[in-house]
């Protein structure tokens, strides 16, 4: 480092607002069940490049997070540059670069949310957890540990607060029903959601937004019949009810197709 | 024409009341994939007129008219064509995809054949923001209910039109919903924005012809086809046609998903929510999510058109009718916005990754009581040099949320600033703060 007249001949103090969270080096092996999902994965794209995104998720059901190991797997797969794998996970907020707990809390705190008590509930858990954004209370991975993080807008706005385990709905939160919800995840117990299925931890997540259902342990058709429509979802569908409000009815049968224009 | 029509006006919704609406069985029963058996009996570009004179307008914030965009696909060439689906929902206030998709994904999968049809694709690819676990699995579960049944795959209903839907899970980058944004991500790059033109129908997906749409609109396509172009229009006002999902949220008695007439009111919509929550009389609200200029409390009558709305000021966007009461500081609500937009942009452009970061930072010292009259002022340019000179709609959006609310509730910022107010936060509590 050059010398300059701030430089006191100690090392400088890192400035943690400008420190990026390295790779992790795990060593971990994907094996050819995962070489094979990410073959599949492959395939579903009519260029491979396609493939990177649900891969990254497909590491992340493996790790609980994205390590160095996971970038190298992903860029060996799809003919790419490490570098450039990175680059692709380091943009995306759900790809961690620590290790994940056995489950994800996120807490929405977008204006909406935190008006209705999204601030309080995130700052609630926090102090409850003794963690920040984006840590995790309890050894990562070890049953009942719990990462927290504060989202942005979870596109459930009518039922806020909301919060997501493992990226299923909680819906209409307090500070009181939040804590409960924790408390049973580092008990071991899976709350129910309000919409989605019970979280499995944030390594099944993955797996699934990688695109596989029908693995061990997966029951596809009961989690895709879990709870969808809160009674706000229903609001305007049920008023119409029973006003007997409908749309102008459709003729019997569909009108005729305009005629194309005539080609110059 | 609103006049004669009930308040609402089910028919994206119709069947969200019926058991297990998800399912291919409760759509067949409900009369579920007969608009894809007519749409096959007419050549694609006749499908393309019809939506055209339907005066169907997209429905993701930009009010685009749909059947145009089809058709400014470039002729027939060696290149395949593709058909995007942009469901990656995330535009703060904005949850009408999401309930759409769990309660109806074949409403979308047929609007999506039905689609790629019309502008001769074989390839659709839905994209959907990875938070939505459920919602992935729902759509995953009807495609594959709709290939079983012959909806999808090789000669689809004996047509001779073939048809591949992959569901995609994004990553958590509101960017991506920006349609070239999106595009890259899906060919597993950054989501940043591209420079147009080339438009995305010359150059989209791996550099071939592509049509990108938002859930509501394509899922609006089936109605259109069964329903024709006199009953669609028979709905809405003259340049905006259709029934539209109004989200309503916030204070209000009953938040929740309203479908009613393009030009309902937000009047209209607040009688039927029980209007504002315990009587607090309401402040400020948005029209079409946070992007969208704000809206007070004197605006309640603008009819939720896209033309109506932009008329009076600010855009339809997506119809997420955010209602803030009383109690709610301006200043603060725009610097939560302000952060969400700070920690989304994507860091391509300098005005919106420089200003995002400048304007969250004066914000913050005003909300907590340091700022000074010169803050306000430099806020207001800030806004004023993003506007129009960022790479893409993002950094208008962040900078819309802070002029308008500069022009409608200067008054706030001046009394945060000469302490005429306390201070919303303290410097350290800020949950959410990036």
């Amino acid at each position: 480092m050059r010398p300059s007249q701030f430089y006191n001949g100690n090392p400088p103090e890192p400035n943690p607002r400008m420190t990026v969270p390295q790779y992790v080096t795990t060593g971990a092996v994907f094996d050819e069940d995962i070489v094979r999902k990410a073959d599949a994965i492959i395939a579903r794209y009519p260029q491979s490049r396609s493939a990177l995104l649900p891969m990254l998720h497909l590491v992340q059901s493996v790790e609980g997070f994205v390590s160095r190991d996971g970038i190298a797997f992903c860029a060996e797969r799809l003919g790419l540059s490490e570098a450039e794998t990175s680059a692709v996970a380091t943009f995306y907020t759900m790809y961690k670069r620590r290790p994940c707990g056995e489950h994800l809390v996120s807490v929405c705190t977008n204006t909406l949310c935190a008006a209705l008590g999204g601030d309080a509930i995130y700052a609630a858990l926090s102090q409850k957890l003794g963690v920040g954004h984006e840590q995790t209370a309890g050894e990562p991975g070890a049953p009942g540990s719990v990462t927290l993080e504060h989202a942005e807008c979870l596109a459930a706005c009518d039922l806020g607060p909301v919060l997501q385990v493992d990226y299923e709905y909680y819906d209409n939160q307090t500070v009181d029903s939040a804590s409960e919800i924790v408390d049973a995840l580092q008990r071991g117990e899976v709350p129910t959601p309000t919409r989605g299925a019970p979280p499995a931890g944030f390594r099944a997540a993955e797996l699934q937004l990688a695109g596989f259902f029908d693995e061990p342990g997966q029951d596809f058709a009961a989690a895709v019949d879990a709870p969808s429509a809160a009674p706000e979802t229903l609001r305007g569908a049920q008023l119409a009810a029973d006003r007997g409000w409908t749309a102008p009815a459709m003729p019997e049968q569909p009108p005729a197709f305009p005629a194309l224009p005539e080609k110059k | 024409m609103t006049g004669q029509l009930d308040p609402l006006t089910p028919v994206l919704t119709r069947s969200w009341l019926s058991p297990r609406s998800w399912t291919l069985k409760t759509y067949e029963e409900l009369g579920g994939y007969t608009a894809l058996r007519t749409a096959l009996t007419a050549q694609p570009e006749q499908v393309v007129e019809l939506v055209k004179a339907a005066g169907l307008r997209g429905r993701g914030g930009a009010g685009f008219p749909t059947g145009l965009k089809w058709s400014f696909l470039p002729p027939l060439a060696d290149k395949p064509r593709y058909l995007v689906i942009n469901g990656d929902e995330g535009e703060p206030g904005t949850c009408k995809d999401i309930p759409l998709m769990m309660a109806d994904p074949h409403l979308l999968i047929e609007g999506c054949i039905i689609t790629s049809y019309a502008i001769r694709s074989k390839f659709c690819a839905i994209y959907i923001r990875g938070e939505v676990l459920h919602v992935i699995r729902r759509v995953q579960a009807a495609v594959r209910e709709a290939y079983a049944k012959g909806y999808l795959g090789k000669n689809i209903l004996g047509s001779g039109f073939d048809l591949d839907i992959v569901v995609h899970a994004g990553a958590g980058a509101y960017i991506c919903g920006e349609e070239t944004a999106l595009l890259d991500s899906l060919e597993g790059r950054r989501g940043q924005p591209r420079l147009k033109p080339p438009f995305p129908a010359v150059a989209g997906l791996y550099a071939c012809p592509t049509v990108v749409n938002n859930i509501e609109t394509i899922a609006s396509v089936p109605s259109i086809v069964s329903g024709g172009v006199d009953w669609y229009r028979s709905i809405g006002t003259d340049k905006s046609p259709g029934t539209k999902i109004f989200s309503l949220s916030g204070h209000v008695t009953r938040p929740g998903q309203y479908e009613a007439p393009m030009g309902t009111t937000l009047r209209q919509l607040l009688e039927l929510a029980g209007g504002m929550k315990d009587g607090i009389p309401l402040k400020f609200w948005t029209p079409g999510g946070s992007s969208t200029p704000l809206f007070g409390a004197g605006d309640i009558d603008v009819p939720l058109s896209f033309d109506d709305v932009a008329a009076a000021g600010s855009m339809l966007g997506t119809t997420a009718l955010m209602l803030f009461n009383e109690t709610v500081s301006v200043p603060w609500a725009v610097m939560k916005w302000a952060e969400f937009y700070k920690h989304e942009s994507c860091g391509k452009c300098t005005p919106c990754r420089e200003g995002t970061f400048w304007m969250t930072g004066i914000l913050r010292r005003i909300v907590s009581g340091q700022g000074t009259m010169e803050d306000i002022q430099t806020l207001d340019d800030a806004a004023y040099n993003i506007f129009g000179r960022a790479f893409c709609a993002l950094g208008d959006g962040a900078a819309t949320s802070v002029s308008s609310a500069l022009k409608l509730f200067r008054s706030e910022f001046v009394d945060l600033v000469t302490g005429v107010t306390p201070p919303v936060i303290g410097r350290r509590e800020m949950a959410g703060a990036h």
